[in-house]
């Protein structure tokens, strides 16, 4: 046993040094790049002013905008990561991903001081966009979580969502209440949950196929919807014309300089989407039906020989899913636009999958990714603004190129639960 | 002793489509004792515990516990009446400790919601000292060895307070060491009250530990016997139905030329662990070499990097005269190369293809199966009525999959694979595991019977009672390393089992070669 596990560890350090080398390179070209395009690109006595405040109104007080000298702060980041490539090709680094994650900020804010050079650029007005944006994906991401830890895949995630913000912004519209459109919304994604659940737990139709139906289904119904009756002015300003959610003003929270714009300003969807998530996390690790959950995703017959019920965990949990997913559904009516159009929720269920992937199927994890996906979507958008005619498709692509690295093992493997999509049958 | 059993089934019957798998089967388990339950593969021993645990519903008979008629429609019944079992495939989740595995489906809360893992594991510890069952209640299942999770097997079951202890094929994963440290255990909790059903078809094992023996064949139970009145023959007999010959009968072995040569050969295993460090052995056409060790000791990756299912990392492998290092399976098996992979249903067949093509799997692409692309269905018919018939595959019909035959029997669908064309070089790994003592018997022949026609045989088995009646030489693998080479005339079981353990005995005969 204790030579097995030496000749463990031997190994395992020469499968670590080839990913130590792999990641040291990747920190040196990011340096290189840094250097050779950011730093040699701008000029000497260029100044770079990032916003500090929100371009809205806050409880948070006036502070300065961030000004500083161009180039010697590119050279400076520059050279921050050739060092730190040089000390990971060198020693290596404990946690490759967190230092993966720092050389990666390091090459954004390199970016943003050189694409904002002689210009200002609102940096907190980009964070906030960053949690607003996160906000659909989080809890999509989230909707899958606690769908496939009970060994349940829902790819319909995107069509609970379709399907949840057209409800909300009915009913919304209909009743002059935005909290019984949310609500409604809600209910749409459990009901289209407990759909997907009949058949793919009664019925085992493979889960692919149950979820990609309900996304047509979906997509058919609201597009049917919309082209035959909110074509009708009259009919579209009484039933798709909502207001939206206000941004709440958290006490005290909201008056903290740069913090409190981004984090506590906002309307209820983001604050939801915290309460999901510390929901999720504490029910997932520490109570019975997580540890249900947990037992029946990776091996549910060994929960059935204990007296677990199998089926009724994972009815739960795809109902659930639903319900989540309906509220990041009622986000994009309710929560931003106040209208329906078609196709309006744009992929942002599967893009919450990936996020679910990337994020090892845990939900702070799941937020992580989120948040990542978020910042590339608000970025690509200010990004015009400050370099008119950039083709902002290569930001667009960016998370899901990492998505693929991540998937490819380099970062970490991501394991999903081990019985992830397959029906249980008693014998 | 009380006189009242502790459990009693009366006339169980179970009607399976087509099947009868118990057929008025009675049983009576009286408290303190430790019954076996006997019987072939099939012979429905499963079948009935799944149904006294709940997990089945008999088509007619009765259950009486502690005297009183129970009815049992679930696991959740089971558990209240004070059944527990320990299913032989385990039934832990990996990715959770010790801890969550044992409060799992009956949680002990605090606060009302939150789950009170202190508590468990202390009760856990409370268990574990109780009956000499070492375990550490925070480690999580995928880092323990075999052993150590049967034992939370076992306190799952105390923790829910059962008294009727039912163990499925307990023993067919351990290793020697561990299936004592096991016996102990059990004559542990028996000692305190608990009563044991013992599922299993090894006869060593039930004259060693058992009270009573239940012998079950073809769904009937045939007897009730002590191990006083049997012998493994009369157990064997009862079991089968026939006289079995326990011992193979094999004439002196006549080495001709090498075969196989292996020069200090490295391989690693998939976490890129060196589990094969410098084994060397030369392997002649006519003889049986047995490879002797622990589950775990590199043989199974040595057999893989012998039969190109596994990258080499240094070494040579000569075949024929030829290296074959690194080949590709479909060459060495070209170069006649016969293979019974160590994980049947793994790397032997296609459980989802029907009996007729994992019939041919190793040959479907050429004629007589094949004519250029297209196969010749007609000759995969005919050869495979044929081996079905030759190798005695118990099978409604060769349109069967592979996956609906029991473990014996796809077995021999690999062995009338593997030994229907003329091999130069055959390689079984664990060629019997978990197989009954009729279907071990049949395919000990076989081999001798291959053996004896020139082929060279490189036997894998961690069964010391295989190895020594089937090896002519015997080497014995540990940590990756060949330990020593020996006739098997001249080694006893004892001597073969210190080496196993990695111990070098004190008086080794003189025709071992042993390793530095």
């Amino acid at each position: 046993m204790s030579v097995a596990a030496a000749s463990q560890k031997l190994i395992l350090s020469t499968s670590e040094k080839r990913r130590r080398t792999i990641f040291g390179v990747i920190f040196l070209l990011v340096g290189i790049l840094i250097i050779w395009f950011f730093a040699f690109e701008s000029k000497p006595g260029q100044l770079t002013t990032f916003g500090m405040n929100p371009g809205f109104a806050s409880n948070a007080p006036t502070i300065p905008d961030l000004i500083f000298p161009t180039q010697p702060v590119l050279y400076a980041l520059g050279l921050i990561a050739l060092f730190m490539g040089g000390w990971q090709l060198a020693r290596g680094y404990k946690s490759i991903g967190a230092m993966f994650g720092i050389v990666f900020g390091l090459f954004v804010l390199a970016f943003l001081a050189w694409a904002a050079r002689d210009k200002s650029f609102n940096m907190v007005g980009m964070l906030q966009a960053t949690l607003v944006r996160a906000t659909p994906i989080a809890l999509g991401a989230f909707s899958g979580v606690i769908a496939e830890r009970a060994a349940v895949i829902n790819i319909a995630i995107e069509g609970m969502m379709l399907a949840a913000a057209l409800v909300s912004v009915v009913v919304a519209s209909a009743t002059g209440s935005l909290w019984l459109g949310m609500v409604a919304g809600i209910i749409t994604g459990g009901v289209l949950g407990l759909l997907h659940g009949v058949m793919a737990i009664q019925f085992k139709v493979d889960q692919i196929i149950s979820g990609t139906a309900i996304n047509i289904l979906a997509t058919g119904i609201t597009g049917f919807v919309v082209k035959r009756f909110f074509i009708d002015p009259n009919i579209n300003d009484k039933f798709n014309h909502s207001q939206i959610f206000p941004p709440i003003q958290i006490p005290v929270l909201s008056a903290i300089p740069v913090i409190g714009p981004i984090l506590f300003s906002v309307n209820v969807l983001p604050y939801l989407m915290f309460i999901v998530l510390i929901a999720l996390h504490i029910t997932l690790f520490y109570t019975r039906w997580g540890l249900r959950t947990i037992a029946v995703g990776e091996h549910p017959k060994a929960a059935d020989t204990l007296g677990v019920n199998v089926f009724k965990i994972r009815y739960i949990n795809i109902t659930l899913s639903g319900m989540i997913a309906g509220l990041g559904g009622a986000y994009f009516t309710i929560g931003r636009v106040g209208q329906f159009d078609e196709a309006m929720t744009a992929g942002r269920g599967f893009i919450g999958l990936a996020a679910m992937i990337f994020g090892k199927w845990t939900p702070i994890g799941s937020l992580g990714a989120s948040l990542l996906f978020g910042f590339a979507d608000s970025f690509q958008q200010k990004i015009q603004i400050l370099i008119p005619g950039f083709p902002s498709e290569f930001l667009l692509m960016a998370p899901y190129i990492i998505t693929m690295i991540v998937l490819a093992g380099v970062v970490g493997r991501a394991i999903a639960p081990a019985a992830d999509g397959i029906p249980y049958e008693k014998d | 002793m009380p006189d009242i059993p502790v459990l009693e089934l009366r006339g169980i019957t179970k009607q399976f489509p087509g099947v009868l798998a118990n057929d008025n089967v009675n049983l009576t388990l009286m408290p303190g004792e430790i019954h076996a339950l006997l019987g072939e593969n099939g012979a429905g021993k499963t079948t009935l515990m799944n149904i006294l645990y709940g997990l089945y519903k008999p088509t007619k008979g009765e259950i009486f516990i502690r005297g009183k008629h129970a009815e049992i429609h679930g696991p959740t019944d089971a558990i209240s009446q004070g059944i527990g079992m320990v299913h032989q495939h385990f039934m832990l989740v990996p990715v959770l400790t010790v801890t969550e595995n044992v409060m799992l489906g009956q949680e002990t809360v605090k606060s009302g919601v939150f789950l009170d893992k202190r508590t468990v594991a202390r009760q856990i510890r409370e268990i574990s000292a109780q009956h000499g069952l070492d375990v550490d209640p925070d480690a999580y299942i995928k880092d323990l060895p075999v052993g150590v999770q049967q034992r939370v097997e076992i306190i799952k079951v105390l923790y829910r307070n059962a008294d009727i202890l039912i163990l499925d094929e307990p023993t067919a994963v351990l290793t020697p060491q561990e299936v004592e440290d096991l016996f102990e255990i059990l004559q542990s909790l028996v000692d305190k009250g608990i009563s044991i059903i013992f599922i299993t078809h090894k006869l060593k094992e039930v004259l060693a530990v058992a009270d009573r023996i239940t012998v079950l064949r073809r769904g009937k139970t045939v007897a009730t016997v002590t191990p006083a009145e049997s012998t493994e023959q009369s157990l064997a007999e009862l079991m089968v139905g026939r006289a079995v010959e326990l011992t193979v009968q094999k004439g002196e072995a006549v080495p001709q030329e090498p075969v196989l040569s292996v020069r200090d050969l490295v391989v690693k295993d998939d976490r890129e662990n060196v589990t094969v460090d410098g084994v060397s052995f030369t392997l002649r056409a006519g003889e049986v070499l047995g490879i002797a060790g622990v589950q775990g000791n590199g043989q199974t990756e040595l057999v893989e990097a012998l039969t190109g299912m596994r990258q080499v990392y240094t070494g040579s492998i000569r075949l024929l005269g030829k290296e074959v290092a690194n080949a590709t399976p479909r060459t060495v098996t070209e170069m006649g190369v016969g293979h019974v992979p160590e994980d049947r249903q793994r790397d032997g067949l296609v459980l989802s293809y029907p009996i007729k093509d994992n019939m041919v799997l190793n040959t479907y692409y050429r004629p007589p199966f094949a004519h250029w692309v297209v196969m010749d269905e007609e000759k995969i018919i005919e050869a495979a009525e044929k081996r079905v018939k030759e190798y005695d595959v118990r099978t409604p019909s060769i349109y069967a999959t592979a996956g609906t035959l029991s473990g014996g029997n796809q077995q021999k669908v690999i062995v009338a694979r593997e030994f229907s064309r003329p091999n130069k070089l055959l390689v079984a790994s664990q060629p019997t595991r978990g197989l009954d003592v009729g279907s071990i018997e049949y395919i000990h022949r076989r081999i001798i019977e291959q053996r004896d026609s020139g082929t060279a045989i490189l036997l894998v088995s961690t069964e010391l009672d295989e190895i020594r009646a089937l090896s002519d030489r015997i080497a014995v693998m540990f940590e990756g390393k060949i330990v020593a080479v020996v006739n098997a005339a001249d080694i006893s079981k004892e001597q073969l089992g210190l080496l196993m353990a990695g111990a070098m005995p004190k008086d080794m005969p003189p025709s071992a070669v042993v390793a530095q």
